[in-house]
């Protein structure tokens, strides 16, 4: 299992290689060896792994749950491509104008050229897979309308693309002869000098620490969302990537940037945060206050007055795809209509559980079938609702409230290798900063998993063929061993009396989403700080009880390091932003700032382990792309 | 406030026990939610499997009174209160710890299944043309979250441990997505009838009753995958023709 021999095709059967119980000794840990080793099996994940596997060099991939269950599960509405099935007009150009607009110009352009360029390509690699997407009358990938895409852009099935997708790259992965370790969680990237060697991490199962050595990591570990209480992720949005990343020296960009998706349920309490695709609204969902008012009219911003409806009759014709009319309000970025909410909400216009009403079943006036349209087009949303909260989306208006979702900072990387700025070392999809810029549009996501994570693959292939093995540092691994386990020390010590990792979570959980949420000042991030300080002090002394085998205490404690890191990033470079761009809204700068608009900030570790912020200018776009986003203004 | 009490299973592959938590419901909650708030206040080392809380991943499968459901979609008003709630792992694998079961047997069937292979692409830009009535079908058995409740549920696999002889629910339904799948080219039908054992499900429907997401199994991806086996193996005519049939 820990031999070197070059991997080929087809040969390894990997699920019947799960490695054998044993007893290992604190200095005698399991020891796997990779040409490149991938953290994290989601989208981008499992699309790096094959593509490694596919140039031929050896493949481990660890994930933090079951394979196929990671948070791509999730993604509801489509995966954005200008296939231009649906409207012949569309085409890389605005498909990577839209990208820019909707990420407020501080993208990189380069990433949004290449997933602009890409995604056609990659998403009919999935449909050779065996991907199975909804046609169109003439048989092709049918294409929906979303939030800030131009024209009809997002393959889809239904609303469960995001399981069409993982499914898809998994039942071809596992033939790829890459070896998955499940329900491992890595607590450090291991290095030689400056490069990266491996990691290091316990499988949670039986608690035992394994040492993974690789020529090349790829960081795909997807969000940060568990740092706030209201969010759509999975306990695993911890921020493992981008805190295994900083503290392993690399630089992370753009970690003021997160999103709040407008559209999240806010009713019963235990379903709060759950998302609610924007496919509601491309369908032709409307948004309205208390009043029955649809209030999205009332503000539209001046980037998109020229696209966008200014009466709701042209609104419908658009989601029944008339090819001249502009879309709805309701379809505005991500960012500007969870503000449109937040403002309605403030006003005292609400719902009664403090959001507002998404209707969809309000297209009865429009067509026949209105209910089996609704169930066929939207069948996860249908079940949702009726499950969770007793309400017939066919027949009523459902309450909504923004939600944390995503975020568009991570680990800086190169646009067209996805190399982190420490030699090795790449990271792909949630995890990396710079394709969505300050927002990301819906529908850029699936895609950017598929676009980046195969050159994610590529390019790490491509590095662990030119480089040798490193070495890995015995000390390292003994100090970060020892780290891991002291919580069983205190729980040990204590005999029940120190705090539990559950109630810190929490405490950090509310105070990022009170002090750092969707509306930021200056005053107030200061505070967190603060907050963040007294966190990490209790975090030092968590405890943890029981045994080592498939223990959430022990789980939840060890993450909590990674999101104080990210936690700390996003408030310092929230700080360090001093106007209001995309998912960043200052009440203390409510407006955009040019010269804000000309870098991106940079978070980084100083060598006394502080925290560095600046700002990096970003560099200058070329002409031709430069002429891209005039010609499509 | 209403309070509930559960009696979870607590233990590992060498044996457990039963041990009863109480605590509050509020509106609109679900099993999870009540094994989470245990979880955190009671027994910080519960061990239970979860991510969506949506019904999406197929995780936090579990026997909730006996019953093979997902916690996050198994609503408390569904439930009794009056009596302890009993939450139990998946019987039909082996215990890891309390609500986690070792599942890494399905992995390894899926494995065994050939591929998809599709035909040669219909345009010269590399891509194919299906109509949408044609994929309604695979659709349905590709909405499948993978929770294995299915498998849990099978008796020829929960009762008669037929593990090395038959594929369970879940496989047939994955078997029947590829070879329903209007691109593919691939033959699974001899394995279909030997390895796999699609002979052994003696249609209860069972799996059907308890799937998450409401996939017909036994009547649209079981029973044509018989008749399809029927038809290729048993039918004597069928057999005449193939072998008197000009080679081309």
């Amino acid at each position: 299992m820990s031999g070197s021999a070059p991997w080929a095709s087809g040969t390894t059967s990997d699920f019947s290689k799960l490695p054998k119980r044993g007893f290992f000794t604190v200095t005698n840990y399991e020891t796997f060896e990779y040409d490149v080793l991938i953290i994290g099996a989601g989208g981008a994940g499992l699309r790096a792994a094959i593509e490694a596997s596919t140039a031929g060099v050896k493949v481990g991939l660890v994930c933090k749950s079951l394979l196929g269950k990671a948070h791509t599960v999730m993604a509801e509405g489509g995966l954005a491509a200008a296939l231009a099935n649906v409207d012949d007009r569309d085409n890389w150009r605005v498909h990577f104008s839209d990208t820019m607009r909707g990420g407020q110009y501080v993208n990189n352009w380069r990433m949004a050229e290449l997933h602009a360029k890409e995604a056609p390509d990659r998403v009919k690699e999935l449909e050779a897979w065996g991907a199975v997407f909804d046609r169109t009358p003439d048989g092709k990938i049918l294409q929906r309308n979303f939030g800030g895409h131009r024209y009809p852009r997002l393959v889809h099935v239904g609303d469960r693309t995001g399981l069409e997708l993982i499914r898809t790259l998994q039942d071809h992965g596992i033939h790829q002869g890459i070896t998955v370790h499940m329900e491992h969680t890595m607590v450090t990237l291991l290095k030689d000098g400056d490069r990266v060697t491996g990691a290091f991490g316990y499988d949670r199962e039986r608690g035992r620490f394994k040492i993974f050595k690789a020529k090349a990591v790829v960081l795909a570990t997807g969000g940060i969302g568990r740092a706030y209480q209201i969010t759509t992720n999975s306990w695993e949005g911890t921020g493992d990537g981008q805190s295994l990343a900083y503290h392993a020296g690399a630089e992370l960009a753009d970690m003021e940037f997160v999103q709040f998706h407008p559209t999240g349920m806010i009713w019963p309490p235990s379903v709060m945060g759950l998302l609610v695709t924007e496919a509601v609204r491309g369908e032709g969902g409307v948004l309205r206050n208390k009043d029955g008012k649809r209030f999205m009219f009332d503000d539209i911003p001046d980037l998109y007055k020229n696209q966008t409806a200014d009466n709701p009759e042209e609104g419908w014709r658009y989601c029944q795809g008339d090819r001249n009319a502009r879309r709805p309000p309701e379809l505005l970025t991500r960012d500007h209509v969870a503000r449109c909410i937040r403002r309605e909400v403030n006003a005292g216009r609400g719902s009664p559980h403090g959001g507002v009403f998404l209707d969809i079943a309000w297209i009865r006036e429009k067509i026949p079938n209105a209910t089996e349209h609704i169930k066929r087009k939207l069948p996860s949303m249908y079940h949702q609702f009726m499950q969770l909260a007793d309400l017939d989306i066919t027949q009523e208006p459902m309450e909504i409230g923004p939600t944390t979702h995503y975020t568009m900072g991570g680990v800086r990387v190169n646009g067209d290798t996805q190399m982190s700025t420490v030699p090795g070392l790449f990271a792909a999809g949630e995890c990396a900063a710079g394709l969505h810029g300050a927002n990301r549009l819906g529908g850029n996501s699936l895609s950017d998993l598929i676009v980046f994570g195969k050159r994610a693959g590529e390019f790490a292939a491509k590095f662990a063929k030119e480089h040798g093995a490193g070495q890995v540092n015995d000390a390292q691994i003994e100090q970060a061993a020892r780290h891991a386990l002291e919580p069983f020390d205190r729980g040990a010590s204590t005999g029940g009396s120190a705090e539990g990792p559950y109630q810190v979570q929490h405490d950090l959980q509310e105070m990022m989403q009170s002090l750092v949420g969707i509306v930021r000042r200056e005053d107030e991030m200061v505070r967190a700080l603060d907050g963040l300080g007294k966190l990490r002090e209790r975090a030092r002394h968590v405890a943890v009880y029981g045994h080592r085998e498939y223990n959430p205490g022990w789980n939840t404690a060890v993450d909590l390091k990674n999101l104080l890191t990210v936690s700390e990033a996003i408030t310092r470079a929230a700080i360090e932003r001093k106007e209001s761009r995309g998912g960043h809204f200052r009440e203390d700068f409510p407006n955009k700032d040019a010269a804000s608009g000309k870098v991106n900030v940079i978070v980084g570790k100083n060598p006394d382990g502080s925290m560095q912020v600046r700002r990096e200018p970003i560099p200058e776009m070329p002409a031709e792309l430069k002429q891209v986003i005039e010609e499509m203004k | 406030m209403s309070t509930a009490t559960f009696r979870i299973w607590r233990g590992d592959v060498n044996g457990g026990k039963f041990v009863d938590y109480t605590t509050e419901i509020t509106e609109g909650m679900v099993v999870l939610d009540a094994v989470h708030k245990i979880q955190a206040t009671q027994a910080n080392d519960l061990a239970c499997r979860w991510n969506c809380k949506a019904g999406k991943c197929g995780s936090c499968s579990a026997e909730i009174n006996g019953i093979p459901k997902l916690m996050c979609m198994t609503r408390m008003n569904t439930l009794p209160t009056d009596k302890p709630i009993t939450l139990e792992p998946m019987r039909a694998f082996p215990s890891i710890r309390d609500l986690a079961t070792d599942v890494s047997w399905n992995f390894r069937v899926k494995q065994k299944i050939k591929k998809f292979k599709p035909r040669p692409p219909d345009a010269p830009d590399g891509t194919w043309r299906m109509q949408q009535e044609d994929v309604d079908r695979v659709q349905e058995f590709r909405k499948c979250i993978e929770c294995f409740l299915c498998q849990d549920v099978c008796h020829v696999l929960r009762d008669h441990h037929k593990h090395d002889e038959f594929i369970g629910p879940r496989f047939l339904v994955y078997t029947a997505a590829l070879e329903m799948h209007p691109l593919d080219t691939e033959d699974r039908l001899p394995e279909l009838k030997q390895a796999h054992g699609v002979g052994f499900c003696n249609i209860t429907k069972c799996c059907t009753k308890v799937c998450p997401e409401s996939i017909t199994i036994t009547d649209n991806a079981i029973i044509p995958l018989k008749e399809r086996v029927v038809d290729n193996f048993f039918d004597p005519l069928g057999w005449l023709w193939k072998e008197l049939r000009p080679k081309t």
